[in-house]
């Protein structure tokens, strides 16, 4: 059996971020597990994808994250104990669903897990601060600092899922999802498989009007007792110094740069903690800054909890003066470097920041194509049949993202998944140019289908070509609906057809002639036309020798 | 080394496959058995595609963030050596390198030979130790794959980690699979003696 299922209550377990949130969901007697693999979240579906079956939970790499949802707003509805989770651009995708979810409520409890990634570490459409959803949701949202709190916050969204049936958002980001620490685990369930019951009740699934205004009333009176729960919740702690005139706001892993700050400056202050950005604790927050002569909010990215400070401020103690982004970046991860200069600047301390200026002239070693790659074969083929520099190509989320970089050079834009050929249909819709646009199995099952169904709707030509890998490679090797290992896999050839594409070929690209001939002959076609390079990923290759 | 320490902080600096994360795993593991807080930091995704990886683990009475600050290293442990280099921010004029001798070629970058990268290190550093780990590892065992447990096994039995190399050793026990176990083991002994 597994380390992280042992059900030894007070044991310590080294775990990552993304594993304590999976002891989490189980200590909280989890049922019904979906997500859509993305870094820095996809350990949670990877180990749910191991486990699963011994622990009597249902687990699925859905479509996408807002089929992820979906499944789960259903198994909800059905009494399920459900946990969801994605990366922050999954967030997006899967909006529409989310915010009828909190009008309708839970019946069975139900965790979002939401991983952010400052600094990009592995996210290339933008620095994405999903903390916006609270305000636009109206759904609480946790932010562990550290996989201890990562296990202990799920346990809790569980709970005030369960208590005051609304879905609940645990916010975690790359440095906390992907950190390790000693966590003291809890006693686990004896969970069996579950089937649960749908009840027919209209009220409470339906959203439409005039219910549906009810519902909001309903959810902002939740949000109102939750924020009561928020005030008391030891989550949201002050620490430090009582009498001091000084003091500092923290939320996240930005609060263990705080800490570490404190004792390298060796200062005493007083530190409120936030465990909830949402709803937060205004009482707490407007007693901490009472007596206080200046502030500093500690947080990465966008100043959220520094603009509500300026409002409680108004009404608490309008001469205090706060500090937060005008010390710290708004760009970029925090780290520990950093957060020490600005408690320094912050409580007037002289502090020698370390000389670091050496100067390093080694080059960078960017990510590159696995040699073995079976899409260095489609590169071959593609500058083999075109003059590159007359062809517009479109990038996509995946392994291909790769060809942006030296010497590959055919990637000319590059947004979010499923985009590609959205937007391939725009560019040959407003030009003459020759286009020609990747996109990747998994990607296009996520939100590639629509695009293409759009292109011969509204009739366009550009080329497409499908790299089917036969796995989601870039996020560890996760199953898709056309993969090898899945029993009456869908052929994507049939749905490309059957989406009315009428020039359609599937090859092997080590059939270079017959790879680079299809290119140039589809290129002149005055409809859309596909291509699927059907090769797999040499790790799939390898696993199925 | 006193035994207990307020903090002891390492950055491992090298390449996609080099198995950085287990080596992670094996000393957070072997400060965890010795009663000590810990805190790592790791990254996923692209990194494996042949990029610099680079992660870090603090070990001590209390230890809050996972990363460690510039210039607050007290080991760099470079499994490359240009990667090794990389480390130079997080060092400080205490602060001991282990560095494999070994040199992975940058794909469209100016790549520096042994003696070149070696006076770059001096520069910055007095402390560096210099170490054939792949080498000696393909020569006594067949395989470079085990380098960075050659690696860590030496830095513990110089004292380089202030951790006993009986917990290193358990800790080995504990995170590498059985069907690699003996290798791992061997690399271990052959480091110590």
């Amino acid at each position: 059996m597994e380390e992280l299922l042992l059900n030894k209550t007070g044991k310590k377990l080294i775990l990552l971020g993304n594993e304590a949130i999976v002891r989490g969901a189980l200590e909280s007697g989890v049922n019904f597990v979906s997500t859509y693999p993305g870094t820095p979240a996809s350990e949670i579906g990877n180990t749910f994808f191991r486990i699963a079956k011994d622990v009597g939970v249902y687990f699925e790499f859905s479509t996408n994250e807002k089929v992820a949802l979906e499944a789960a707003i259903g198994a909800s509805f059905s009494g399920l104990k459900t946990l969801v989770a994605m990366k922050n651009f999954g967030l997006n995708v899967c909006l529409d669903a989310l915010i009828p979810f909190a009008y309708t409520g839970t019946k069975g409890a139900n965790v979002i897990i939401i991983a952010d990634d400052p600094s990009c570490h592995s996210s290339a459409q933008s620095e994405e601060n999903s903390r916006f959803v609270a305000d636009a949701a109206h759904i609480p949202v946790l932010e562990p600092a550290d996989p201890q709190e990562c296990l202990d916050f799920t346990k809790l969204g569980f709970q005030i899922s369960e208590k005051f049936k609304i879905p609940v958002i645990i916010r975690t980001t790359t440095r906390v999802a992907h950190q390790k620490m000693p966590v003291v685990l809890g006693p686990m369930p004896n969970v069996k498989t579950k089937k649960g019951v749908f009840i027919k009740d209209v009220r409470r699934f339906v959203t439409l009007p005039p219910r549906v205004l009810e519902m909001k009333q309903e959810l902002l009176d939740k949000i109102k007792k939750i924020r009561e729960l928020s005030e008391k919740s030891e989550i949201n702690k002050i620490e430090g110094k009582k009498k001091a005139k000084t003091g500092i706001v923290a939320s996240g892993v930005a609060y263990l740069y705080v800490k570490e700050a404190l004792k390298e400056l060796d200062l005493d202050l007083p530190v409120l903690k936030l465990g909830f950005f949402y709803p937060l604790p205004k009482e707490k927050f407007k007693n901490f800054i009472k007596g206080l002569d200046k502030v500093l909010v500690v947080e990465e990215l966008e100043g959220f909890i520094e603009q509500v400070t300026f409002f409680l401020a108004k009404i608490a103690n309008p001469e205090i003066k706060i500090f937060g982004k005008n010390l710290l970046p708004e760009i970029g991860e925090l780290r520990t470097e950093i957060v020490v200069s600005a408690v320094a600047k912050f409580a007037d301390i002289e502090y020698k920041t370390q000389d670091t200026k050496y100067k390093i002239p080694v080059s960078k070693r960017s990510p590159m194509l696995c040699p073995g790659c079976p899409y260095w074969l489609v590169i071959s083929a593609i500058k083999k049949a075109v003059d590159v520099k007359k062809v517009i190509f479109g990038g996509e989320i995946g392994c291909y993202m790769l060809f942006g970089n030296s010497p590959i050079n055919l990637q000319d834009y590059l947004s979010c998944m499923g985009s590609s050929v959205g937007i391939a249909h725009g560019i040959k819709k407003a030009t003459n140019q020759k286009l020609i646009t990747f996109v990747g199995d998994s990607s296009f099952f996520h939100s590639g289908i629509p695009p293409l169904i759009n292109t011969v709707f509204n009739k366009s030509n550009p080329l497409i070509i499908i790299l089917n890998n036969q796995t989601t490679a870039m996020t560890g090797h996760q199953p898709h609906p056309a993969a090898p290992v899945v029993p009456d896999g869908i052929k994507i050839e049939n749905i490309v057809r059957a989406c009315g594409v009428k020039y359609v070929k599937t090859i092997d690209q080590v059939n270079q002639e017959e790879m680079t001939q299809t290119i140039k002959e589809f290129l002149e076609k005055d409809e859309v036309s596909v291509i699927i390079a059907n090769r797999p990923c040499i790790f799939v290759a390898k696993k199925n020798a | 080394m006193p035994k207990n320490i307020d903090q002891f902080n390492i950055v491992i600096k090298g390449v996609g496959g080099q198995g950085l994360i287990t080596l992670l795993q094996i000393i957070a593991e072997a400060a965890l058995s010795e009663g000590y807080s810990v805190r790592t930091s790791e990254l996923h995704g692209l990194s494996q595609r042949g990029g610099s990886v680079e992660v870090h683990i603090r070990f001590g009475k209390k230890i809050y963030s996972p990363i460690v600050a510039q210039g607050k290293a007290d080991l760099i442990l470079g499994l490359e050596m240009q990667e090794g280099l990389r480390g130079a921010p997080f060092s400080n004029k205490k602060t001991k390198f282990l560095i494999n001798k070994q040199i992975n070629s940058i794909a469209l970058g100016k790549s520096f030979s042994e003696k070149e990268l070696l006076s770059i290190f001096k520069k910055f550093t007095g402390n560096i130790t210099l170490v054939p780990a792949s080498d000696i590892c393909r020569a006594k065992l067949g395989t470079d794959v085990v380098s960075g447990i050659y690696l860590i096994s030496l830095a513990v039995s110089k004292k380089l980690v202030p951790l006993k190399s009986a917990s290193v050793l358990k800790a080995i026990k504990k995170i590498i699979p059985a069907k690699y176990l003996e290798l791992n083991l061997k690399t271990f002994n052959l480091a110590k003696s």
